[in-house]
């Protein structure tokens, strides 16, 4: 056996050779070990937490818009999506086949929807239709045990419940476009709207709340296995508008398709119970996103349907400027009351012979005659007396030619011209012409309906210095000082009674220009003064051969029909200004508008739905205290 | 007095046999294949179902086939080595035809019953038919190279077959353990040189005519894993997250996350070691590893201690087979060699590889058990 020990003595060296082999191969484990698990550890840890750790963001509801009593106007809808989870559908293509039976779907969505479910991982659903009807929603359920992975989702999405209505004041939420993304996380969540135009846009910030997020496991395939963690966000604030909604619905449906807007204020706060552009537009369009068409159809729609006229639009205020001027003269001390003007249809400048309304003249008027016939010799000479510096120092104070600050975008300032802006802007010296035009609210003076309803609750007031308001702010002592400490306009007070005599009796008078839109209820009786301004030049020719009809016109060169006007007669409460794009006569299209708006806002006062508890208070504080005030 | 001992050894009742197992290495099996049962529960998501408890039966009727085997007389053993290897082989052969692909590899062949993986078996089996062959060498011969190749093609033949599979690592394995064997058998060191050089040199040719697209991918991506990082490279970077993040102590039994959030591919099987170490850290890893550094000494130990070449040459042989296991599939998840599919041995999830480990140890432990039993040259068992 001396061979088999010899070859049992090279397997033990051969053996202690692998031994010898495999510890050092075995010592190399151990260190690569030591390396990943103890030197490397804290980087693979941090990249096992990403690994797993998902954080997700949570959108907050957004604010309500409410109005003066509490009342939703623009609230969060459940928005019900029809989603497939392509790993719970079978075959795909089956399940959507018998799905499209319910809700149509058109070669677009089906290659869509195809498309996604290539792409993305098969537990993800898939948005098959969104804003779906109750009755889809109601099919889709029932037909469930068919539709395998077919889902109703639902989510939230912003609703104008009265639409077109109060579109204006509102705004709209819209989809964040690429420049407005900042440093909030929320503004690149999918489906994120943001306010664009009006309250929402002004506001947007109270109203979109923060973000909360939520900490989710998942595993290697992106599936939630649970949550770990979740921060509630804050939901947006509610924001309570000034409007009263019946009344501004109410004006609403009274201006239909018309080219016009309309203001009512309240005399004493400024508070804005009604603000209505007509045509208006859905703003829920917006939410749900135009197509090309229905823009288009909204942007070359002469009639401006997206542009709020009353803070946007500009008139020439015409006869309604008529009690700035005969406030100018009265101050002045150039014109009484009592001083009468022969008014023979037309007066003459040098070679420039000035028009009165009426061919055959009014004869002679004093101030209240000429405000209630609106005769326009009378304020060609009353404008000349009192200078265009005064006037338009007038017009400011009753709130026109300067913004008002209301806070919605777009407000504009109006005109009110004086000879140093004719200097600096024209670089021409005033005429005085111009100053006569000016007295009858022509030429350079424009103003916008929402100054014209201030101005009118300055003028009804007695002579405080309100400015519009349109948010309560939450907690109902917003109180801006304008209620509290109400500055005067500083015009003494038998002027203004005197103004607003005439104002009386362009409604209730006999030979009124509104007589025919005068109230007859009994202590709901409204003043005011009727507007028609000329937006074209009147020829020589045609005055010769006779006036042109507005019917006889096109629409784009009819006349702007305005009023402005005030009620109840005593202890005035709301101020109303009505501007009617191209309406004709501001007697026959306005004043019939503002009847009937100022008689609905009284009798909508009488019987105030129940309020909602925060604004009651304050707004009884200030109804008390401000009916204190008026009797002067 | 060696002839005397055999005689009695020869005679041993089935009672003595099993007195003479190994008793300490059977228990160092149990306790690593309890860590497996451990870690496969906590891979279901701490459940029994649907791992688990399957391989506790697997490891049951393992241990039952493991001790018939350890007590068949060796004898019996060296005579069948080459009946056993050639029906193995034939089953190879027949997977080639008849074999069912699984997993994406054809290496399973149904047995009726069962299915197997003769690739697995052929582990034990080129163990067997070499132990035999080079038992039968003596010193003068295993000099002579013509002496070599009966042995080198009783390699070639399976590892050709088992890598046209394709099966890389199953390749490497035999391939590695018969070199274990020719080296154990005294082959002259420069001849592994020789070898090597030569398989060197051709590596270009296996590279482009024998790999498979996806075998050299996975080499690719080996060297390169984060260049597709969701692609091949994400199992080997998954791999690696899981065990750095578990740290020294790791992240709690049932608490690891790579692993029961589906991060870690084949958690079960080939990639159990790194839910190990992530859930147990370093200490967990090492305590494994010193557990199976136990069991090759053992190993290494019944086989130096045998007095039979065969008895030495196959305990030599399972020992590096084991030892091959553990190492590549180690290394592998660990991110030190190329991911080949290799299990943990006693711990992954899986029948067939149970089956060659405790064939191995039957084997190992039959060796034990006839230790002072001489075996002449010349004697292969036919007359006993």
């Amino acid at each position: 056996m001396h061979r088999d020990s010899e070859r049992h003595k090279l397997f033990s060296r051969r053996a202690a050779m692998l031994a010898g082999g495999k510890a050092l191969l075995l010592s190399t484990l151990v260190g690569r070990m030591y390396y990943l698990q103890v030197v490397e550890s804290s980087r693979y840890k941090t990249l096992a937490d990403e690994n797993r750790i998902n954080l997700r963001l949570l959108a907050p509801p957004r604010g309500r818009i409410v109005d003066r009593f509490g009342r939703a106007m623009a609230d969060n809808q459940q928005n019900y999506r029809a989603v497939v989870i392509p790993e719970q559908a079978g075959d795909l293509s089956i399940t959507l086949d018998l799905l499209s039976k319910i809700i149509p779907m058109g070669d677009k969505d089906w290659r869509r929807i195809l498309r996604e479910a290539k792409r993305k991982r098969a537990f993800v659903p898939i948005t098959v239709r969104e804003n779906l009807s109750w009755g889809d929603v109601a099919r889709i359920e029932v037909n469930t045990p068919d539709l395998p992975g077919v889902l109703i989702d639902v989510g939230q999405s912003r609703n104008y419940i009265y639409g077109e209505e109060v579109a204006h004041v509102m705004g709209y939420v819209a989809a964040v476009s690429e420049k407005e993304i900042s440093d909030d996380p929320l503004l690149e969540l999918p489906g994120f709207r943001i306010g664009k135009a009006g309250i929402e846009k002004v506001y947007d910030m109270q109203l979109r709340g923060t973000g909360g997020s939520s900490q989710v496991e998942v595993n290697a395939l992106g599936r939630v296995i649970r949550e770990l963690a979740r921060q509630e966000g804050q939901p947006g604030n509610e924001v309570r508008l000034t409007i009263n909604l019946d009344l501004q619905r109410f004006v609403s449906k009274l201006l239909g398709k018309e080219s016009a807007s309309v203001v009512v204020v309240d005399v004493h706060s400024g508070d804005v119970l009604a603000m209505v552009s007509s045509p208006s537009f859905d703003p829920n369009m917006f939410n749900k996103g135009l197509d090309q068409a229905q823009w288009d159809a909204l942007i070359h729609n002469k009639k401006s349907p997206l542009t709020n006229k009353a803070i946007s639009g500009q008139y020439s205020p015409g006869s309604t400027f008529k009690m700035a001027v005969a406030l100018a003269a009265l101050e002045k001390g150039s014109i009484t009351p009592e001083t009468k003007i022969h008014c023979s249809g037309s007066t003459k400048l040098g070679n420039a012979e000035f028009h009165c309304w009426k061919r055959g003249g009014h004869g002679s008027v004093n101030m209240e005659e000429a405000i209630e016939q609106s005769c326009d010799v009378y304020f060609y000479e009353t404008a000349r007396r009192a200078g265009i510096d005064r006037i338009s120092a007038m017009g400011e104070r009753l709130g026109m030619g300067k913004s008002l600050d209301l806070g919605l975008p777009g407000e504009k300032h109006g005109l009110m011209p004086t000879r140093k802006w004719k200097m600096g802007e024209l670089n021409e010296p005033w005429q005085m012409g111009e100053t006569m035009i000016a007295g009858i609210g022509q030429g350079y003076v424009l103003t916008t309906p929402l100054q014209l309803a201030i101005m009118t609750a300055r003028i009804a007031n007695g002579g405080f210095q309100v400015f519009p308001r349109l948010v309560v702010n939450e907690d109902g002592e917003d109180a801006s000082d304008n209620e509290t400490e109400l500055k005067s306009i500083g015009v003494a007070p038998e002027y203004l009674q005197i103004v607003k005599n005439g104002m009386n009796n362009v409604v209730n008078g006999k030979k009124g220009t509104a007589r025919k839109a005068r109230i007859s209820e009994v202590g709901m009786e409204m003043a005011g003064k009727t507007g028609t301004v000329q937006v074209r030049r009147i020829s020589k020719l045609e005055r010769e051969t006779g006036v042109l009809k507005n019917d006889e016109l096109p629409w784009k060169e009819r006349d702007h029909a305005l009023f402005v006007g005030y009620g109840p007669v005593e202890n005035p409460r709301f101020a109303v200004s009505v501007v009617v794009e191209h309406g004709g006569s501001g007697s026959g299209a306005a004043a019939p508008l503002a009847r009937d708006i100022l008689l609905e806002a009284q009798k909508l006062a009488l019987s105030t739905p129940a309020p909602a508890p925060v604004s009651r208070e304050a707004n009884s504080k200030v109804m008390d205290k401000d009916g204190g005030e008026d009797v002067t | 007095m060696l002839h005397n001992n055999s005689f009695v050894q020869s005679q041993m009742s089935l009672g003595q046999k099993l007195l003479h197992m190994h008793w300490f290495f059977i228990i160092l099996l149990c306790i690593t294949a309890t860590v497996g049962f451990a870690m496969l529960y906590s891979a279901a998501g701490g459940d029994l179902d649907p791992w688990a408890s399957r391989q506790m039966v697997r490891f049951a009727l393992g241990l039952l086939g493991m001790t018939v085997v350890a007590v068949t007389d060796i004898r019996l053993w060296l005579r069948f080595s080459y009946g056993v290897y050639f029906v193995v082989l034939a089953l190879l052969i027949a997977v080639e035809i008849a074999g069912f692909v699984g997993m994406g590899a054809q290496r399973w062949i149904s047995l009726g019953i069962f299915n197997v993986q003769p690739s697995e078996l052929m582990k034990v089996a080129v163990v067997l038919a070499l132990a035999r062959y080079f038992h039968g060498g003596s010193i003068e011969e295993i000099e002579r190279p013509t002496f070599l190749i009966p042995p080198l093609l009783m390699v070639a033949v399976p590892a050709f077959l088992i890598l046209r599979q394709p099966d890389l690592g199953t390749t490497i394995m035999v391939v590695f353990a018969s070199i274990g064997i020719f080296f154990a058998a005294g082959v002259r060191i420069w001849k592994f040189v020789l070898v090597g050089g030569v398989g060197l040199a051709s590596a270009p040719v296996a590279w482009f005519y024998l790999l498979r697209d996806y075998q050299r991918a996975r080499i690719m991506t080996f060297i390169n894993p984060e260049q597709d990082t969701l692609g091949s490279g994400y199992h080997i970077i998954q791999s690696k997250i899981a065990l750095g993040s578990g740290g020294v102590f790791g992240k709690g039994y049932l608490m690891g996350t790579q692993g029961h959030l589906n991060f870690l591919p084949e958690k079960q099987t080939d990639f159990i070691f790194t839910m190990l170490a992530e859930e147990f850290g370093l200490v967990g890893g090492l305590g494994l590893l010193a557990l199976y550094i136990l069991l090759l000494f053992y190993g290494f130990s019944i086989s130096l201690s045998s007095r039979s070449h065969f008895g030495r040459l196959v305990g030599m042989g399972v020992t590096i087979t084991f030892f091959l296991y553990i190492f590549i599939n180690i290394a592998m998840v660990m991110g030190l060699i190329p991911v080949v599919g290799v299990p943990l041995p006693l711990v992954s999830y899986g029948g067939t590889a149970m089956l060659t480990i405790l064939f191995g140890f039957g084997l190992l432990m039959c060796v034990h058990i006839n230790r002072d039993l001489t075996i002449g040259r010349r004697d292969s068992g036919d007359d006993f």
